[in-house]
């Protein structure tokens, strides 16, 4: 429920797979819950598409998230035309949903609230005159010469650009053990959506799976909105996420169980409770370790994937790189692909936060600007100063595997 | 790679840790009024504090060192407890014989007002008593909330919770 998965799928006027999670509430809308296979809609239900449009610009920016929306802002100040898709109705990506502060420098907007960081870079964005935003439309695929296919709910579009910055995220990941299709076991992130976008409590007695930063925020912001919050299980034998957001939890009483995971969980019809047992240095479970906790929230937090379906589409030459999340493009340290023309920020070049994201944006998006209008004095000075300043920012000695893992994807020269 | 912190197993930074850490100020400092206490031991990329200090107190070569803190500037303001996007930061006053005062940084309704007796817990979640509310302040839905303690708990309260 971030906008990616099929979890919320639901027969919406009946038209069938509809993502309810980012589908906006109107008057008289009926929504249905599908099990097996939907009806073929009827004509009827299905909004009009009102044919085709051509497009020609400077740069696509694909995915409206931190990355995409300073790449967008960067692009559009160097007097480029830009259009920028995203597939929610609002922008910001995941960045509505957070409520907490982040960190960060004050250039960076360090120490405001990610929801607050959303709205200001979008109101920046919608007052360019030389940025089309298109929402609730999905680029669905990246053609020869760099054709981009649009569909939006009532339009397709096909549009020509002179660079092309995807930053599409990331999927949540999800768990595999007996009793997880049951209702109240979801992603972080779809508690996240529930709660902090449109004020729903997803539960009352939560477990929460994993102890990274996401897995302590989520949490946290569970406990803020009322929640009880039984424990937090994490496999590994120290906390995954900074210390400053496990004191947080920590001074509620919220207990974090190292060395522990869920075994199962089950319930009648929705999650009653959950047995969870300890395990051993290679996270074997120890036997007669198990035990049971009730609970109806099961907040699974074990990680994100990069969503990479577009550039493996348009031929980006890939590379599995456990330390980045997944399946990544290679790329320079411009951020271009193998694919010229094609640049990535965000989580797609390998999961970090929404900081590092919005950097990568500033840098794809000169990269952009020096593709089509050449190496301007000020653009590639800019641009130094960020890689620079993002190779710091990764010094720190937690991210040392995102650093390690980044090294790998690095390519010294595009060919072709 | 060196032996990793207990904090990090345990979400919990002690009081030894703190000391051994250069994060508490030396005894005479703290007799003499309120000054900040900064629990942030880990390299993080972020700098907030630095800015937030209007005494200039708070210093940092790269934004991923760990933050110094300048005894003898800090005035035991708060501005750094309601600002730090970490909620790392107290403020501890032993200045007082009987009685201590610690500042932490609150996210929950209802909100905390001056007069009210609240409770104090410890960087575990363990209830340590109640205390009075001395002092309310608010930035952007952060409060910072002042709280009469034992002076034995100063070093102890970290949190505390509004019975609703």
């Amino acid at each position: 429920m971030i906008g990616k998965c099929s979890s919320c799928f639901m027969n919406v006027d009946g038209v069938p797979n509809v993502r309810t999670c980012i589908e906006p509430v109107r008057e008289g809308i009926k929504v249905y819950r599908q099990s097996g296979l939907p009806d073929v809609p009827k004509p009827k239900e299905v909004e009009h598409v009102g044919g085709e449009e051509v497009i020609e610009t400077d740069v696509l920016v694909i995915g409206g998230g931190p990355a995409g929306l300073e790449a967008t802002l960067t692009a559009a100040k160097y007097g480029l035309n830009v259009v920028l898709v995203n597939e929610h109705f609002k922008l910001g990506g995941q960045l509505v949903k957070q409520t907490h502060k982040f960190f960060g420098s004050k250039e960076l907007f360090g120490g405001l609230r990610g929801f607050q960081i959303a709205e200001h870079l979008s109101k920046k964005v919608s007052e360019l005159p030389n940025v089309k935003v298109l929402t609730r439309t999905t680029a669905y695929g990246i053609f020869r010469d760099l054709w981009v296919g649009l569909a939006s709910r009532d339009k397709l579009y096909r549009v020509k650009a002179k660079a092309i910055i995807v930053a599409t995220g990331a999927q949540e990941n999800y768990l595999a053990f007996p009793g997880n299709d049951l209702p109240g076991v979801m992603g972080a992130g779809g508690a996240q959506t529930l709660m902090n976008e449109y004020g729903i409590l997803p539960g009352e007695e939560v477990l929460t799976v994993g102890s990274g930063n996401v897995g302590l925020i989520v949490s946290y912001q569970l406990l803020q909105a009322g929640a009880k919050v039984k424990a937090i299980l994490e496999i590994a034998p120290t906390i995954g996420g900074w210390f400053v957001h496990a004191a947080k939890v920590r001074r509620y009483g919220i207990p974090i169980l190292i060395q522990h995971t869920i075994k199962e969980v089950w319930g009648h019809e929705r999650v009653e409770g959950a047995t969870i047992v300890q395990v051993d240095e290679r996270f074997k479970p120890i036997p007669r370790t198990e035990r049971e906790v009730t609970c109806d929230l099961v907040l699974l937090a074990v990680g994100l994937t990069p969503d990479h379906t577009l550039l493996a589409q348009a031929g980006a030459k890939m590379a599995w790189i456990p330390e980045l999340g997944g399946l990544v493009a290679l790329r320079n340290r411009y951020l271009e692909t193998t694919v010229p023309g094609v640049f990535i920020a965000g989580d797609i070049t390998g999961i970090e936060e929404a900081t590092t994201a919005m950097i990568e944006g500033r840098i794809a998006g000169l990269s952009a600007v020096i593709k089509v209008l050449g190496p301007i004095d000020e653009a590639v000075k800019e641009r130094e100063k960020l890689i620079a300043f993002l190779e710091e920012y990764r010094k720190a000695p937690v991210l040392s595997r995102t650093r390690m893992g980044m090294k790998k994807a690095l390519i010294p020269e595009i060919r072709g | 790679m060196g032996e990793v912190p207990s904090y990090r197993r345990t979400g919990i930074v002690t009081v030894d840790e703190l000391k051994k850490l250069g994060l508490l100020p030396p005894g005479e400092r703290l007799k003499k009024g309120p000054v900040a206490i900064i629990e942030c031991p880990e390299k993080i990329p972020c700098n907030i504090c630095v800015d937030a200090c209007p005494s200039k107190a708070i210093s940092m070569e790269s934004i991923i060192d760990t933050p110094k803190l300048d005894w003898n500037k800090c005035t035991g303001c708060g501005m750094c407890v309601v600002l730090c996007p970490g909620l790392a930061i107290f403020v501890v006053d032993l200045s007082k014989k009987d009685k201590a005062y610690v500042t932490v940084p609150h996210e929950f309704l209802p909100e905390p007002k001056v007069g009210d007796e609240v409770i104090l817990l410890d960087r575990d979640g363990k209830k340590l008593g109640k205390g009075k509310v001395v002092r309310v302040f608010e930035r952007n839905k952060t409060f910072a909330v002042t709280v009469e303690v034992p002076p034995e708990l100063a070093m102890e309260v970290r949190a505390i919770w509004v019975e609703k």
